[in-house]
């Protein structure tokens, strides 16, 4: 009962949504790219789509810096 | 003009307007020196030759651009690095006669058509250093230098007493003057010079003139920046953008040049003359798009410019707090973008070239100084941006107000924001250990938040005090740190790990603790830990979409060449990535931001009329990057002690940092280092921060010798000859000097990689000398 999130298995949680399981990584940067097993989520669908068992999840911060 | 801006007429920005009796300034000066010369167009991005000035001999003289020269550096930082190889030997150092400063423009400075086309690099010997250190700079001078009929100038020797040089691309003529009476901090200077030069007493004339000039804290301290002005019409002066780091400003007024101004006749979007105008502005036009759709969903750099990241750091526990001692605080929220965007001056155009559409130079403007010898005063703030403002978290001083008068007092002074603010972190943290006190600061009690006591500092650089404290603390880390252990004042090990400098240079506003590769990305450099080499943190720490050293070794070879190429081009990084096309995470590889890329070869091929393809930028890049770190090992500082960083870049040095993040650290230890829940559970705090404190130094070298191996380096950080003669070098003095060293590093047992590796890993190369 895990995910993979950006190479990190983390406890999976049923009906965890990609907008919920991204509070948990506390990850509040706004422009992140969500792929779920290698196939990218609107961002619109962030609230409805649901995390599936031993999936693995991509979030890749679109930020540059300095 | 664009909906919702102000009219020109319609703008009053509210300053203090100064007034000066510029004849009489201007009847003090005496000619030293003068040059006529033949006015030339600019053929597809060059000027065809350099200016080369000697301030001992009063001499000035055209050196003529080779299609070698351009062959082999390209233009920019690579034609700056070939001048000081011309002209300074191995044991020049900052305040040497023969040491230069140079400013070059490159192929592409002063295009119009695509945004952030107008940088400077300059470079010189730094005193921080004793290396070649290199900046970039927005303004203007950079493309009117070019426009005046140079790609480069050069500076050699020393004047006897202050001068300005006067490069007037209208008369073709170039002299340098005495200037008894001119004001010295810049943003007086820059507006008696403006002034005094127009052709006529308007401002489509003061436009056409920038000067480079640096303050009483250049003067004062090893922090001296240059800064590049750039005339605002709406606002009425000239305004300013800094090279901030290594200290050029000190050198320029070691060489007694109290301003350097450039002045053109007329420039437009052809003055570059390109091979292909049409592709060029097809190009550009589809990136001003972009910006204009996207960037308020992206970076909004346009409203608040570099500040945006302040926010982000905190969150992410990135943004330096307290000497770098931890990465987040409860009050910084004070600091986000919302408080500065509140106190810019909005629906103003700020770009600092033109043709600039993301125009993320912010300013305030009628700030009140609070402080010095400007108190009571209505200025312009340039900025703040990210770093000034890290500066302020870093020195935990949390008032927007107050980063503005640390800024604006930086600025005119000449003083860079990012080594003043993180040297001073650093004797605040030396003062809570009682390593410093009062009595040692020359009564200055220089504790976090004191946030007076950090303007005295700098009031008091800039005045020339001789205290021993203030002459030492002006001249940064190093120094200090050397100071401190002469007078056995405290732990060797405190000292040295808790002083953020690598190679002699403070570091940027970053906290890289968690993230290995950003280490390296401020260690792994050319000229000391900045961070316009490498932004690896969020890849590396947050995406962990580089895990292997390997993976890490290739970014740290990837980026700092791709970096390192908007420098010999004259060009701004930040429309590079801090916009990108919407379906850039769609791309093969979105860090890469493969379609500006492309629009980068295009626009190159377009000005130059040259074929390249997206290797031969990187290639253009290598041959700049392997000759300077080949300068640095004949300068005597190129190799792997140099590239050391210390402790606190790598992981917790105290308890009390151990303890704020007691979780991480402790998973640390279970997931990484293999000890047991159990076990960790009964150690003591310092016996876990000594165990993470072998492991991350030992992966710190196993990542340096992965990335000089990924580089063609010797384990010892050297750039091979074969290296060199594959990037197309033959130079026999440079080459001599390569093998020279690796053959005294070899007698030396230098040539050893650094990391300890296990039966289960590998070195990099396995044992075969390819050196
Ligand atoms: S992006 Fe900002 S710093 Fe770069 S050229 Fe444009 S205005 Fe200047």
């Amino acid at each position: 009962m895990t995910i993979e999130v950006n190479g990190r298995k983390i406890d999976w949680i049923e009906n965890e949504s990609v907008t919920k399981l991204l509070k948990r990584m506390k990850y509040t940067f706004p422009l992140v790219v969500v792929k779920i097993n290698d196939k990218i989520v609107l961002r619109s669908d962030f609230k409805i789509k649901v995390i599936p068992d031993n999936s693995n999840i991509d979030v890749i911060h679109m930020i540059s810096g300095g | 003009m664009l909906e919702g801006q102000i009219p020109i007429e319609d703008y009053e920005s509210g300053n203090t307007k100064n007034k000066w009796n510029l004849n009489k300034i201007k009847l003090e000066h005496k000619t030293i020196s003068e040059y006529n010369y033949i006015k030339k167009d600019i053929q597809k991005g060059y000027a065809n030759r350099t200016l080369y000035i000697n301030l001992n001999e009063g001499i000035i003289k055209e050196k003529k651009v080779t299609e070698d020269m351009k062959k082999l550096f390209t233009g920019g930082r690579g034609f700056g690095l070939k001048l000081l190889w011309d002209s300074i030997k191995s044991n020049t150092r900052w305040n040497s006669n023969e040491n230069e400063l140079i400013i070059t423009t490159g192929p592409l400075c002063g295009t119009t058509q695509y945004p952030g086309s107008g940088k400077s690099l300059c470079l010189t010997i730094s005193p921080s250093t004793d290396i070649i250190c290199d900046s970039n700079v927005g303004g203007f001078f950079g493309p009117y230098l070019k426009f005046a009929g140079f790609d480069a100038v050069e500076i050699q020797g020393k004047a006897k007493e202050d001068v300005i040089i006067i490069i007037d691309g209208e008369k073709g003529k170039i002299s340098i003057e005495t200037a008894p009476l001119e004001e010295t901090n810049s943003h007086m200077i820059s507006q008696q010079l403006t002034q005094m030069y127009s052709s006529e007493d308007d401002d489509k004339s003061r436009q056409k003139i920038s000067i480079v000039s640096a303050g009483m804290g250049a003067e004062n301290s090893y922090w001296g920046c240059l800064n590049f002005s750039f005339y605002d019409i709406r606002r009425k002066i000239p305004r300013l953008k800094q090279a901030g780091r290594g200290g050029l400003g000190t050198v320029l007024r070691d060489k007694k040049i109290k301003a350097i101004l450039t002045k053109v006749e007329k420039f437009d979007g052809v003055s570059n003359n390109p091979a292909d105008s049409v592709t060029l502005a097809k190009v550009g036009t589809k990136l001003h798009r972009e910006i204009r759709d996207l960037d308020r969903y992206q970076c909004n750099m346009r409203a608040v410019g570099t500040v945006h990241l302040v926010e982000i750091m905190d969150e992410y526990d990135l943004l330096p707090t307290e000497n770098y001692r931890f990465g987040s605080f409860p009050k910084a929220s004070k600091l986000y973008s919302q408080n500065f965007y509140k106190l810019f001056t909005k629906i103003i155009p700020d770009g600092c070239w033109h043709g600039c559409t993301m125009a993320c130079a912010k300013t305030v403007d009628h700030f009140t100084v609070m402080t010095g010898p400007y108190k009571g005063e209505k200025v312009t703030v340039d900025g703040p941006e990210y770093e000034t403002v890290g500066c302020g978290s870093n020195m935990s001083i949390w008032d927007p107000l107050w980063v503005l008068e640390f800024n604006f007092y930086c600025d005119t002074y000449g003083l860079d924001t990012i080594s003043t603010g993180t040297s001073i972190a650093f004797y605040m943290e030396m003062y809570e250990y009682g390593i410093l006190n009062k009595k040692r600061c020359d009564g200055i009690e220089l504790c976090f938040g004191n946030a007076e006591a950090v303007l005295e500092v700098i009031h008091r650089i800039a005045s020339g005090d001789k205290g021993e404290f203030i002459s030492i603390a002006s001249k940064g880390i190093r120094r200090v740190k050397d100071w401190l252990i002469k007078n056995n004042w405290g732990d060797i090990g405190i000292i040295e790990d808790c002083g953020m400098e690598s190679k002699g240079l403070e570091y940027s506003e970053y906290v890289t603790k968690e993230s290995l590769a950003m280490q390296g990305g401020y260690g792994l450099t050319l000229k000391g830990p900045q961070h316009d080499e490498a932004w690896l943190i969020f890849m590396d720490m947050v995406n962990n979409s580089i895990p292997t050293f390997k993976d890490k070794a290739e970014a740290l070879h990837y980026f700092p060449m791709w970096r390192t190429w908007f420098g010999l081009n004259g060009l701004c990084k930040l429309p590079w990535n801090d916009v990108e096309p919407s379906n850039n995470p769609k791309t093969d590889d979105p860090s890469k931001v493969p379609e500006h890329v492309q629009n980068y070869v295009d626009y190159q091929n377009a000005v130059t009329g040259w074929n390249v393809d997206k290797e031969e930028l990187i290639l253009q890049s290598e041959r700049c990057y392997n000759w300077q770190r080949a300068m640095n090992v004949w300068l005597g500082r190129g190799s792997r002690k140099d590239d050391w960083i210390p402790y606190r870049s790598m992981g917790p040095v105290t308890v009390m940092e151990y303890i704020s993040r007691r979780e991480r650290y402790d998973k640390y230890l279970n997931e990484k280092i293999g000890i047991s829940e159990g076990k960790i559970e009964k150690m003591k705090i310092e016996e876990k921060i000594k165990i993470i404190y072998d492991y991350r130094q030992d992966q710190y070298q196993k990542l340096s010798d992965a990335v000089y191996y990924r580089r063609g380096w010797t384990p010892n950080g050297v750039p091979t000859p074969n290296k060199m003669k594959k990037l197309g070098f033959t130079d026999p003095k440079m080459l001599k000097i390569l093998k020279d060293k690796i053959i005294t590093d070899e007698k030396a047992g230098l040539n050893i990689w650094g990391g300890k590796y296990n039966n289960k890993e590998k070195n990099p190369n396995d044992g075969i000398k390819y050196w």
